[in-house]
């Protein structure tokens, strides 16, 4: 017997509440001042890592987007540090969060502007490649669904441990790709090249 | 595999496709999910302070020029881990339809009326008790496309973080007795009786407020528990 509090969907309506300066044209007007607390911009003045933007798109079944998607996105910074890592509690990176929420506009489309995580440990003594945790919520969706962007090229991604588990054919839909000066890694619901997702 | 947190709990969410719920069907994976350990990456998480709320940020009865009208009421309760522990800076965000059933987004074409005094949307952070407490009006039932003169009961939509990414909640908290819930197939997407109370706020006339406002209770319990992945070895 479960004693958790289940999970709702986020609705169609969320984006005043939780991306009030987000993608999400929820207010032509722009009438309503409501601070925004977690957004699409993680990048902060003392945070180590290289600069990048990660850009893609939502899509359901059917192949079309998906405006009332919401992406929040879990990372460590440049040196593979989170911030809040019960084993290092006082660091000099303190101002960096390493989360990030994007609403979705009518394309479907979000947006991060954060920095390329570095490698953290892994299970087992090992050492898990440059990845963000990504969970999915949208309206559709009673609960989030959760999944992780890896690095295209990126050396580590060959030993792992996660990716291991992930069929070969698969691993492709957790790769961003370097394209100019952003990386794009888009979401498929559903599909040939439905996006893995994780049960944990 | 080390799963720090038990899936078993997970029995009580919503199925990913719930079919009733029309828009899950094109919208919940095909494939079978994979079955992952949690690493560090799991089960660490955002912690958001104090700093990140403003004065009145938890009573949306005082954002706008004057009073928004409806039922005021008052909403508290605790958040705690699945071991019934208090989650201490949890930040807790609440959005709502107005006492006429009608969201400020501009997606929301329901024909009821804005109120100028109310957008709907608080936010706080749990006390070193778990704690927390938002005033607000109580929202209006509101029709949707679902399905043939579909209501949604009313509802405030709830986003919580907890001691992990894992941790992170978003659910929706109901009212006692609301005669809608037989036929909403999103309260309903959660199949077992036991497991949908939890989603039901309950009256508190404890705490209600004398000649003021009437008091719901409503405690949050979230995955995970306060311990590091090296404890758990």
């Amino acid at each position: 017997m479960s004693e958790l509090t289940p999970s709702q969907t986020v609705g169609p309506f969320y984006a005043y509440g939780l991306t009030p300066k987000g993608r999400a044209k929820w207010d032509p007007n722009g009438h309503y001042s409501w601070k925004e607390t977690v957004g699409d911009n993680l990048v902060t003045p003392d945070v180590v890592g290289d600069r990048i933007r990660i850009m893609g798109g939502i899509y359901d079944g059917d192949g079309l987007p998906i405006p009332d998607a919401m992406l929040e996105i879990w990372q460590a910074d440049g040196r593979g540090r989170y911030a809040n890592d019960p084993g290092s509690r006082a660091r000099p990176n303190a101002a960096f969060k390493g989360h990030g929420r994007s609403a979705c506009d009518k394309d479907g489309v979000f947006l991060f502007d954060t920095v390329k995580p570095g490698q953290v440990a892994g299970p087992n003594g090992t050492m898990q490649a440059p990845h963000i945790l990504v969970s999915i919520f949208g309206r559709g969706m009673l609960r989030q669904v959760h999944t992780r962007i890896y690095f295209e090229g990126e050396p580590a991604n060959a030993t792992d441990p996660i990716l291991a588990l992930v069929p070969e054919d698969r691993r492709h839909t957790l790769m961003a790709k370097k394209d100019g000066d952003v990386w794009r890694w888009n979401v498929h619901m559903q599909g040939d090249n439905e996006t893995v997702f994780f049960d944990v | 595999m080390s799963l720090i947190y038990p899936l078993d709990g997970l029995s009580a969410y919503p199925k990913h496709l719930t079919p009733e719920y029309k828009s899950t069907v094109k919208r919940s994976p095909t494939k079978p999910l994979i079955l992952a350990p949690h690493t560090l990456s799991e089960l660490t998480g955002p912690i958001y302070g104090h700093d990140a709320i403003q004065e009145f940020d938890n009573d949306l009865t005082k954002q706008g020029k004057s009073e928004p009208l409806g039922e005021r009421i008052i909403v508290h309760g605790y958040v705690l881990d699945e071991d019934k522990r208090p989650v201490p800076d949890s930040l807790v965000e609440i959005w709502q339809a107005n006492a006429c059933g009608r969201y400020v987004h501009i997606v929301d074409q329901h024909p009821a009326p804005l109120d100028p005094n109310f957008t709907g949307a608080g936010r706080t952070v749990t006390d070193k008790n778990g704690y927390y407490k938002f005033i607000t009006v109580k929202p209006g039932a509101y029709p949707w496309g679902n399905h043939h003169n579909a209501w949604r009961p009313n509802h405030i939509h709830f986003s919580v973080f907890g001691h992990s990414f894992l941790s992170r909640l978003v659910t929706q908290m109901y009212f006692p007795g609301d005669y809608l819930f037989p036929f909403d197939p999103i309260f309903n997407s959660v199949t077992d009786e036991r497991d949908r109370a939890r989603m039901i706020a309950s009256f508190d006339l404890e705490n209600t407020v004398p000649d003021w406002a009437l008091a719901f209770r409503f405690d949050i319990v979230l995955r995970g528990r306060d311990k590091t992945p090296e404890d758990m070895d």
